[in-house]
Parts: structure tokens; sequence; C-alpha cells
């Protein structure tokens, strides 16, 4: 085996990804229901089964002066439904083999269910989401018992030096905008909540103007449009809310140590980064993969842990929301080797900030994530995170289709210029938890 | 990344050079093999086998190694670990680093695991590149490099992991003490991770000696799922690991648990906030069972305890008595050696872990008094018959189950026989299985005790205006 035959075994690789990408890409249809829902989907006739997805712009984002508020309605949905109790709705959907799906994170709260597509199977799983979803009883008991157990997640949050670090970072990076805001609540808005305030906030966001639907599986277009109507035909248009605002640039740096009795420091390094509609998305995006989005073919992995062994995990990635999401480089390290660790990330990101990648680091990254496009979609899963997150952030239906043409354009003009202008390496948030701290 | 793993949603379910290079090796195709499943062994003892799946125009690769942290001896534990994190540090033709490299070069996706009973190394990656992954995996079977100035720069990267994993996170802590007190002498006492002194002594010579004795062709399985022939793989297998000689592998003393006479407890205290109880009763696996009824039994009693939100654990200690924040059962039905049934549950505010886990031995009484309803009974049959179905979504998970079992010594077979095992499943067979295994000398306890006063966090802040030093 010889080193240069893999590498000349590269040059087949572009070839070989451009035939099967297009082979790749998934038939998605599209359409919008009257209410003006946009839905998504996949038809997927292999497996038997069908996840369906509906996502609200209802999450942290949208807490308002509560934190957690989201999160604790999107969590009592399914606690009692259209006059069942919280075991009836739960024996609904396990007693025919199906699985409720629920979560609420900054920008995106959703619902879902995976079933089998049997005739009976599939009806009793979709009327049972279309109960939780347009009907939920918001019971008093259960209210009072979900707000407890986010008391003790609170709780457990503080007791874990990485969760700490991300609070103080997203607070420190994002001020006075609701992405500052731990999506978990606090101590004092968990204190205040009330039934009510879940209520309105159900009433306010969960309606069909301001939901996305994305579907995948074993059923035609017809059954698709009736799973969509069925969950649908009740539950009010509503108004879609006001936009987010936009993050502000921070203005100097800011350093936040976080004494901790943990035998590693918890290092954060960022700042706001980009929209998932950035007009640098895919320049951002290529620009942050040779550097500490591509594992151990990164120079963040390279310098910190291959050469030094100073961390077992260390990368950087963009993280892209409705408004910008942050840029984030993080690693833990035992807390004597916190000055070199941090003082090792700012150096290799001043470097690249300056001089951008080499022309064969950006090569191999291209080939990467353009030969590993295909891997992303090979499940319905991954299908279904795909289609939601493209009709959620109302990306184009053919996004899947020019994706590698959109990576391909990047070169490393674009890369030093979108790092130019979008990486302040004078303006970054540090965190550090740990008694290096 | 090199993860180490324990993968516990699995266990809740679920030559030397040329010797044999053109020496055609027969496939034993079984005509009746279900879900497409092929299977071989090459001359050397190397199986290989192969699930088609079209679905995608991808490919997961998995080698998988007989030598985990149930193989080790005191001392040296962790050794798996550490070398499934230098398997990636050269060997002469792909120096340290390059093995990576080219995967990702070739828009692939690669890494490993180690857990008690098995290490192994994966790819997914474009179905035209499967050869690649095979040419690299044959290669550092037998050629590793294992070089010291590596290996010192690596172990220092474990020993991070360990922190990150296990000392600096309070259950986890929790429940490595919890294993080290249920066994005395099973080798599930001992962390996959290795005990930290055992990391700090651990010296080249250790890996070394460790991967001649088990990384052989003999002591390892080829596991290929996606859009492939099973024909092509067989002829790709046997070009690149055919030709490896296969060695004399140690074989394995039982060290079967003796008998508890008595149930145990350990306290671990620790900087945390929030109560945790771990509870294990021993339990035999598949592997080990005189019964392989009573292995099903547990795995559907699991769900009738833990399976989604209707479960009883759900239904009565978390909705009902309230008195359970979180609580979830665990068993690993397909371990090499006898395992525990486990539970662990983290308080509501206000209840004490006497009176939790008082609340969780009532549901087992429960149980023992009384056989399920049918009802109940059904509901977790639907579940796995649907989980059944689910699963094949994931080649990845495919390919693990086949991985696993066959690494412990089932066969890939056995897959197949679980649905039809867990629908066959009584009621009656649910209540003696928990007379006969959930017994109080038979159980361990593990809590959490923590510590919140040297938790008393405190913030400096420090804004730093313009460039250049903020980093202080």
């Amino acid at each position: 085996m010889q080193m240069n035959n893999f590498f000349a075994g590269l040059c087949f690789v572009f070839g070989a990804i451009a035939v099967s990408s297009t082979q790749a890409s998934p038939d998605i249809q599209s359409w919008e229901t009257r209410q003006g829902t946009r839905v998504f989907f996949i038809e997927n006739q292999l497996l038997p089964m069908v996840d369906v997805r509906i996502v609200f712009d209802a999450a942290g984002s949208r807490d308002g002066g509560l934190p957690g508020l989201a999160m604790l309605t999107n969590g009592l949905l399914a606690e009692g439904a259209a006059g069942k109790s919280a075991q009836q709705v739960a024996e609904s959907f396990e007693s025919v083999g199906a699985g409720f799906d629920n979560d609420s994170l900054r920008d995106m709260a959703y619902v879902g269910v995976r079933t089998l597509t049997r005739e009976q199977y599939m009806s009793t799983a979709i009327s049972s989401l279309a109960d939780v979803l347009v009907q939920p009883d918001f019971p008093d008991d259960a209210f009072e018992r979900e707000l407890a157990r986010m008391k003790v997640a609170l709780e457990a949050r503080k007791q874990s030096p990485s969760s700490i670090a991300e609070e103080a970072f997203f607070k420190a990076v994002y001020g006075d905008h609701p992405y500052a805001q731990p999506a978990g609540g606090t101590e004092q808005s968990l204190g205040q909540m009330t039934l009510q305030d879940v209520k309105d906030f159900y009433q306010q966001y969960y309606v069909a103007s301001n939901a996305i639907v994305a579907i995948v599986g074993a059923v035609d277009r017809a059954q698709a449009e009736t799973i969509v109507n069925t969950i649908f035909k009740d539950l009010p248009a509503g108004e879609k809310p006001a936009a987010l605002p936009a993050v502000a640039e921070l203005g100097e740096a800011e350093t936040i140590k976080i004494d901790f009795p943990s035998k590693q420091s918890h290092i954060y390094v960022g700042q706001p980064g980009m929209r998932r509609n950035d007009e640098d998305f895919f320049k951002l995006y290529v620009a942050n993969h040779p550097f500490g989005g591509s594992g151990f073919s990164s120079r963040l992995v390279e310098t910190i842990r291959e050469e030094r062994g100073l961390a077992y995990s260390v990368s950087s990635y963009f993280s892209p929301m409705r408004e910008k999401g942050p840029f984030l480089m993080s690693l833990q390290t035992r807390a004597d080797q916190t000055d070199e660790a941090l003082s090792l990330l700012q150096s290799e990101l001043s470097t690249y900030v300056e001089k951008g990648p080499e022309r064969d680091e950006l090569d191999k990254s291209i080939s990467n994530i353009t030969g590993s496009f295909p891997l992303g979609l090979d499940s319905n899963s991954k299908l279904l995170g795909s289609l939601a997150m493209m009709a959620f952030y109302d990306l184009p239906q053919d996004y899947l289709d020019t994706y590698i043409e959109n990576i391909r354009k990047v070169d490393r003009n674009d890369v030093r210029d979108a790092l130019n202008r979008r990486i302040g390496v004078d303006n970054m948030v540090t965190v550090i938890v740990g008694n290096g701290g | 990344m090199r993860i180490y793993m324990i993968l516990v949603a699995l266990a809740t379910l679920v030559i030397g050079l040329i010797l044999f290079v053109f020496v055609a090796d027969k496939p034993s195709y079984d005509e009746n093999a279900e879900a497409g499943v092929r299977s071989m062994q090459l001359k050397n003892g190397m199986k290989v086998i192969v699930q088609e799946n079209r679905r995608a125009p991808v490919v997961v690769t998995q080698v998988w190694y007989k030598v985990g942290g149930s193989y080790e001896r005191d001392g040296i534990t962790g050794v798996s670990h550490v070398l499934e994190h230098m398997m990636f540090k050269g060997t002469e033709e792909v120096p340290a680093g390059k093995f990576s490299e080219i995967i990702a070069a070739h828009g692939g996706k690669e890494n490993a695991f180690t857990s008690k009973d098995y290490t192994a190394y994966f790819q997914r990656i474009s179905n035209d590149h499967l050869e690649l992954c095979l040419e690299l995996e044959a290669d550092r079977m037998k050629n590793l490099l294992l070089e010291e100035d590596e290996f010192l720069k690596e172990i220092e990267v474990v020993k991070e992991e360990r922190r990150l994993r296990t000392d600096d996170k309070p259950t986890a802590l929790t429940y490595e003490r919890f294993n080290a007190t249920a066994f005395v002498n099973n080798p599930y006492r001992k962390p996959i991770i290795g005990w930290m002194e055992d990391l700090d002594t651990m010296e080249i010579d250790d890996l070394r000696e460790w991967y001649q004795a088990w990384y052989a062709p003999n002591n390892a399985t080829l596991v290929v799922v996606g859009d492939v022939r099973a024909a092509e793989v067989f002829s790709l297998a046997k070009k690149h690991f055919g030709p490896l000689r296969p060695a004399d592998v140690p074989t394995l003393k039982p060290r079967r648990e003796v008998e508890q006479h008595g149930i145990k407890r350990v306290a671990v205290k620790a900087p945390a906030r929030v109560p945790y109880l771990v509870m294990g009763y021993k339990v035999p696996v598949l592997k080990t069972a005189e019964q392989k009824d009573d292995v099903y039994a547990l795995e559907l009693l699991s769900g009738l305890l833990d399976g989604g939100n209707s479960s009883r654990f759900s239904k009565n200690l978390i909705r009902g008595s309230q008195i359970a924040t979180s609580v979830g059962s665990s068993y690993s039905l397909y371990s090499l050696h006898d395992s525990l049934f486990t539970i662990s549950a983290i308080p509501s505010n206000g209840a004490s872990i006497d009176q939790l886990e008082t609340a969780i031995i009532g549901q087992i009484k429960a149980l023992q008094q009384e056989p399920p309803s049918q009802q109940e009974l059904d509901r977790v049959k639907a579940q796995v018959v649907a989980a059944s179905v689910f699963e094949q979504d994931s080649s990845f998970y495919q390919a693990m189950k086949i991985g696993i079992m066959e690494t412990v010594g089932l066969g890939w077979e056995t897959k197949d026989e679980y649905v039809e095992r867990i629908n066959a499943v009584t009621a009656e067979e649910v209540q003696q299985v928990a007379r006969k295994y959930f017994v109080e000398d038979q159980l361990t306890v593990a809590e959490l005790v923590p510590q919140s006063n040297e938790l008393q966090a405190s913030i400096e802040n420090d804004v730093t205006s313009g460039a250049g030093d903020a980093n202080e």
C-alpha cells in the first residue's frame, strides 16, 4: 500500500461524487396549506414507517421575560390532551409502537411522531399527535410537576462545568438579545412562572401560520396531505410572531472566570457568528472546516491534542441560527494547563484569520464536505432533520441539490475575505470555568 | 471522538505476511439468512459479515476485536481503550494521523469505540471507497508502530478524557463506584477507561503486549452494511485481510462472580447539587443463562418499567407519587459475562434517596406479587415490534448489532430471534424472573451524596477594551 495511491485516488473522488450526488439528492415535494403552513415531504417506500415533525417558532428565543417558558410549554403538550390523561396519551402512542418526540431549543420547538404505516397504527398515532398539538389540557398538577422537574434540571446544570461555561458564554455574547437566556430557565423565572403564562404562550405561538411540517416515509403525496390536514384542521391560523432583533456585534473583549472545583478547566471562546440564511453561510462553513470543524484533520486538534496532548476534545464551529448564532471554540484541559491551552487557541485563530487556509487544506476540506454529503442523507431521521431545517429557515427547495455546487464555489480568497470581515479576533468573549479560572 | 462508549442505548434493546493471498477461501452462504445477511470465514479465521442495504450510495464498515475492558487484569485497566487511541498513530505505510486524513479526504467519517467486551473501528463512506477502508484496516491490524513518543502524548489525551467523562461528572463517578462495589471478581468491576493510577503508570510495552495478544484476524470480525454486493466485499476482504497470519489468542479465564451474601451499599461524596441513586441486581445474560427464557423475560420486564412514557416508572414514580424527577432501567442482555439489571434515578426536590429507594423496591414488589396485565404486556411487545422496523433506518445500528452479537460469541443470527422471543414471554414468566432475581441479597445500591458547599461558584468578570490583552 502506497500513500500516493491514496492521493491518486483523490482525483477520482470528484468525478464519482459529481455523479452520485445527483442520484443521492432526494426528491423533495413542497406545498403550502390553506392556513399558510409550509410542508416539505420525501416519499420513501423502503421501510413501512413514517416520520412527521411539526416545528414552531416557539422556542427559547420567544421566552420574553420568562426564560424556560417555551420549554415548559412544549413539555406539557403531551401531559394531558383532549380530555385524556398523560397516561392515556402515552398509551395511545405506545400501544401502536409509535414514538412521540418533542423538544424546545433556542429557535425551534417541535412535536412529532415516528410510526409504522400500517393503517390502524398510523391513524392512531396521527390522531394522538393532533390531540397533543391542538387540544392540550395543561392540567394544574402536570404544570407543578414539570416545573419542579425543570428546577431539578437547573440544579443539575449548576454541577456541570460545561453547562456553567455555556450559560455564561451565551449571556456575555448576547447581552440583551433573547439568545442570551438559558432555554431551561433561571431560578428567578422558574420561581415566578404560572400556568396562565403557559396557556398564553401556547395560544400565541402554537398556531398554523407559525409552523412548518416535515414528513419522510412510506406514504404517498395524498396520504401526506391527509396527515397534514388531520393535524392542522383545528389549529387556528394565528399570526406569525415579529422577527427577532438582530444580534449586536461585541464592542470589546471580555473574559469571565468562574471558580469551580473540577479537575479540568472548561474554556469557551467566541462571539456572534452567522445566520442560517447568511450570505456568507457557505464561505464561513468552509472556512471553519479546516480550522476546527473537521475533527482529526483540523488545525485545533492537531495543535492542541495531537502535538501536545492538552485536551481530549477541542473544536470550533459556527452554529447557524435565525439570527446570528455563535462562533465558538472550546476545549477542556487539566487546570494547570489552562493558560497554555488558551493562548494556543488564540494564536491559532489569529494566524488563521490573518492568513487563511493553505491551498491543500482547503482542497481537502472541500473534498471532505462534498464527499460526505450523502452520509448526511442516508436515513429517514437525517432526511427529516434536513427537511425541517430547510422549511423552518425558509431555505429554497433546491438547497440540497445545489449544496455541493455552493461548497465548491468557495475559494481561498472567499475564505480569507469572509474570515476578515466576520471574525473579530480582538472582540472575543472568553469563559473559563475551573480552578485555573 | 475516539469514543469510549458504554453504549447504553444498545444495551437496553437491545499472519505473517503472505500466506493465503491466492488461495480461494470458500464462502459459506446461508441460503436461508434473513434480511440479506451473508457471512463467510477467511482461512485465517477472520469472520466477514455483510448486510446489503441499497437505500443510499454509502457503506458502513466496522472491524470488531474480541477485546475490551473485561479482558483486562488489575494494574493495566484501560489498556484496551488506550490501544484504540494508538491505532490512529501510524504504521510503516500510513504514518500517525494519516489514517484519519485519508478517510476525510475521501469524504468519509471514521472513529472507534471501546466497551467492556469489544473494541471496534468504523468508517462511513461513499460506497466506491469500500476497498480503501479495508486496505487501511488490514494494515493496522498487524503493522501498528506503537512508538513511545506518540504514546506519551496520547496517554495524556486519555487522562483528559477520564477527567472529562468521569472525574468531573458526579453521576459517572457514582456509576463507576457502583460497578466496583457490585462485583468482586467479575471483570465488569473495572472501568473501561481505566483507573487513573493505571493510566499514570501505563507503559508502551503494556500496549505492545496487548496488541500482540489480541489483534489478529482470527480474533476479529469485519461487518459491512450498505450499498455493496456481498460477493464483492468477500473478495476484497480476502484480498486485504486474507494474507494476515492468525495468532494464538489467549484463552480468557471465566471469572464468574462469586456468590453475593447480602445487600451492598456505597456512598459517593462529590461536588454536586443533585442526589443520584443507582441500584443493581445480579442477573444472567444470553451468553451465560441456563434458561434463555429468563433473559428475554428480564428484557421485557425492563420495558414494563421503563419503556416509554406509559411505563410503570413514568406512571407511578414520576407522575403518580412524584417521588422521582427521572428514573430508568437498563439491562445488557448481549454481554459476555453475567451482568446487572440496573435502575438509576434522581429524586424530586424534597424526596430523600431513602424514600426513592423504597418506592423503587415497591415497584419491584408489585411485579413479584402480581403478573402484569395482558394489555400492558401487549404494549411493550408493540413497541418492540415497531422498534425492529425503526432500527432498520440506521445502517450503523444494524452493523453494531451484528458486531456485538458476533463478538460476544452469540452469532449474528441471534438478532433475528429477538422479536419472536420477546413476543413469546408470558405475564407469569415476568413475575417469575422478578421473584427469582430481584432479591435483596443480590442487590447493590450506590448513592451520590452531593457536597454542594464545595460548589459556591465565584465569578470574576474582566472586560477589556481594545485589542490583544483579553486573556488575563
